[in-house]
């Protein structure tokens, strides 16, 4: 019974960790410009892919794929904010948003064009073997998922508390105007923002391109998840879409594994519902504030 | 109307122009056999339409390089759907209307076939798919044909396995494509007739990347004796190593959808053991010399890999088979005339093929039954024929 409950659990908490992560690249890219990135499951998508190619194709070793996918998604998030967003900067942010639509399904068909349509794996980074934790059998890839999820948190609170682009980062979010008077750069932390949210996405990209394969439809429902996760823990608020990402990846595993594998999908999309019915800042957002 | 005129003093031209070429090629001085196609060449279905475009290319090629059909020459007339439903329809209707065609064959996908099947049962023109649901031919339309097996038969062969090994307690695992759904469905429809208890039954949602809750249910199932997927793709292998991870040592069937080396590949050494049903053409090698489509399937896969430089694949036999059922119908009819083409191909008896050998009745427009298939077991990262 028990066994079965942590099972549950743990394979939650590694699925819930991906959608964290990608939800994390929408709130940093929200606070920089209130721009919804649909963008955000292709670099899951773009990290794995890139990973697979430098390993596998060019021969790399994966210590160096693995930065060097990280790094390449980044250039083409830059790309999208320099090339796609900024030449945009005074259109109305539904503008953007249909931008970022339009660079998602752009960046698919590029990955089909280059790497073709077809699944691609990327060998676990510590091998397939299960560890046998008391009957709960454990993937070593969750482990390094949940553990880079977690480096990953502490290293973002140091980054918004500790450092000035931090700093001025969440001073933009919490005023864009105010900041702007202050002296921070804007579109500097705009394209900052984009190079991070690509960074964070091709992390998620890389560690679950094992445990899922990748292809160039894979940022599709994980972008999608993702944003779930984003808006339940309250748009702009990354700790926010940890806590997010975690809840919506352990209720579907939840509800695979005790109520119905057939509504293992919707269980998101109803969270999502309830949190714009009951809660429309989400469960971290404050209320009463209405940015204009 | 004058458009019209140009049309046909250029369509006389080059009639006139074609009739002078082979005049001068020494060949009959009759009309080509015009053949029309539509594949999906590119877009999602291009890892199928790709090898049936290049199955029909090779093969008309060198038919018209042996003398042709009936002394007449054969004219493929090939469009790209791009995997689109709307513009297959569209290509269809340029098919009929202005190429004029006598037979067609293609529709790589089932979303693309049965989008022309109102076209062609109007227009009462033979036509063969390539595509692989049995909705294309149940229930039985007059003019639609089709080549490949459905995943009823993939069904019936793995239960008939199941059976022999004195199993009964089938857990039942599917994803919710089309695909899946259809497989699902079978396996429930046909579950009476061969006697099996389906004891479990999930699914997962389409580019799942965790599947263990679903599986440690079905771990956690009393008395559960077989384990079956549904699916095919990335999601098939996800199914295949989470299966792994939980440690289930229960036998594992997958459809032919997974008969491909990319799913041995991918999932990694997870996929040892498991058996499927699949065309024999991808164990071609291991087949005993008696049985009757070993020769072919050889012969197939060396024309294949001398003009492509490139593996063959199970798509390009629907391709080949669609070609050859055509062209016996066309000889034994003697002629294009639609209606004699039509009735010669419902009576292609015994017609050894690359994915089996067909037998065609009015009520069956497909013709292969169980023994098309042959089960292989996944051994050290390939196939091992099952005897």
């Amino acid at each position: 019974m028990l066994t079965e409950f942590l099972q549950f659990l743990l394979s939650g908490v590694t699925v819930g960790a991906t959608y964290a992560l990608v939800g994390v690249g929408f709130s940093i890219i929200y606070n920089a410009s209130q721009v919804i990135n649909f963008a955000q499951g292709e670099f899951v998508m773009l990290g794995g892919m890139m990973a697979w190619f430098l390993f596998e194709r060019a021969g790399l070793p994966m210590p160096a794929a693995v930065p060097l996918a990280i790094a390449g998604t980044v250039m083409v998030g830059l790309a999208l904010e320099k090339f796609a967003i900024e030449p945009a900067r005074n259109a109305s942010i539904v503008t953007l948003i249909i931008i970022t639509i339009g660079a998602s399904i752009f960046l698919r068909g590029g990955a089909q064009l280059v790497w073709g349509r077809d699944f691609h794996a990327l060998p676990a980074l510590s091998g397939d073997a299960p560890i046998d934790l008391s009957g709960v059998a454990v993937n070593p890839q969750s482990l390094w998922v949940m553990g880079c999820t977690l480096i990953v948190i502490v290293l973002l609170h140091w980054f918004f508390s500790h450092t000035m682009t931090g700093r001025a980062m969440r001073a933009v979010a919490f005023n864009m105007l105010a900041a702007q008077l202050a002296g921070v750069n804007n579109r500097l932390i705009l394209m900052f923002s984009f190079g991070m949210s690509a960074a964070l996405g091709a992390l998620a990209g890389v560690l679950i391109a094992p445990i899922t394969l990748t292809y160039p439809d894979v940022g599709i429902m994980l972008g999608l998840k993702g944003f779930c996760a984003a808006i339940l823990g309250g748009l702009g608020y990354p700790y926010g879409a940890i806590v997010g990402g975690l809840i919506v990846g352990i209720s579907e595993a939840m509800t695979a594994g005790y109520v119905s594998s057939a509504y293992k999908d919707a269980v998101a999309f109803v969270i999502i519902l309830m949190t714009l019915f009951f809660m429309p800042n989400g469960l971290f957002g404050r209320r009463g504030i209405e940015r204009v | 109307m004058i458009r019209d005129i140009i049309g046909r003093a250029i369509g006389g031209l080059m009639s006139a122009l074609a009739a002078l070429i082979v005049a001068a090629g020494g060949a009959a001085a009759a009309e080509p056999i015009k053949i029309g196609s539509f594949l999906a060449v590119t877009g999602g279905a291009s890892f199928l339409g790709d090898p049936e475009k290049k199955t029909l290319e090779l093969y008309v090629a060198q038919i018209n390089a042996n003398g042709g059909v009936a002394g007449r020459q054969l004219e493929l007339v090939l469009y790209d759907s791009g995997t689109d439903a709307k513009k297959a329809a569209s290509f269809v209707k340029r098919l009929i209307e202005d190429d004029k065609v006598d037979i067609i064959l293609g529709g790589t996908t089932t979303g693309e076939t049965m989008a022309v099947v109102p076209l062609v049962e109007r227009a009462g023109i033979p036509f063969i798919s390539f595509a692989g649901a049995g909705v294309i031919i149940e229930p039985v339309k007059k003019w639609v044909f089709k080549t490949p097996h459905t995943d009823g038969l993939a069904v019936q062969k793995i239960y008939e396995d199941i059976r022999a090994q004195g199993l009964k307690k089938v857990a039942l695992f599917a994803g919710s494509g089309g695909f899946d759904k259809s497989c699902r469905a079978n396996a429930h429809e046909l579950a009476g007739k061969y006697e099996i208890d389906i004891v479990a039954d999930e699914t997962h949602g389409k580019g799942d990347t965790d599947m263990t809750p679903q599986l440690t249910k079905i771990k956690n199932t009393g008395g559960v004796e077989a384990f079956l997927y549904c699916g095919f793709g990335a999601d098939a292998v996800v199914a295949a190593k989470n299966y792994r991870q939980l440690g289930l040592t229960l036998p594992h069937y997958q459809s032919h959808g997974s008969a491909s080396k990319r799913f041995v590949e991918g999932t990694a050494g997870a996929s040892e053991g498991m058996r499927l049903p699949a065309a024999a053409l991808l164990v071609a090698r291991q087949l005993p010399d008696s049985h009757p489509q070993k020769k072919l399937a050889l012969q197939f896969e060396a024309d294949y890999t001398a003009r492509y430089n490139e593996p063959i694949s199970t798509f390009g036999g629907h391709a080949y088979d669609g070609l050859m059922i055509a062209i016996g119908a066309i000889e034994r009819a003697g002629s294009t005339d639609p209606e004699k083409v039509r009735d010669e191909i419902e009576k292609t008896a015994n017609y050894i093929g690359v994915d089996g050998i067909y037998t065609m009745s009015p009520d069956d427009h497909l013709g292969l039954d169980t023994n098309s298939f042959v089960m292989v077991e996944i051994r050290n990262g390939d196939w091992q024929l099952l005897k």
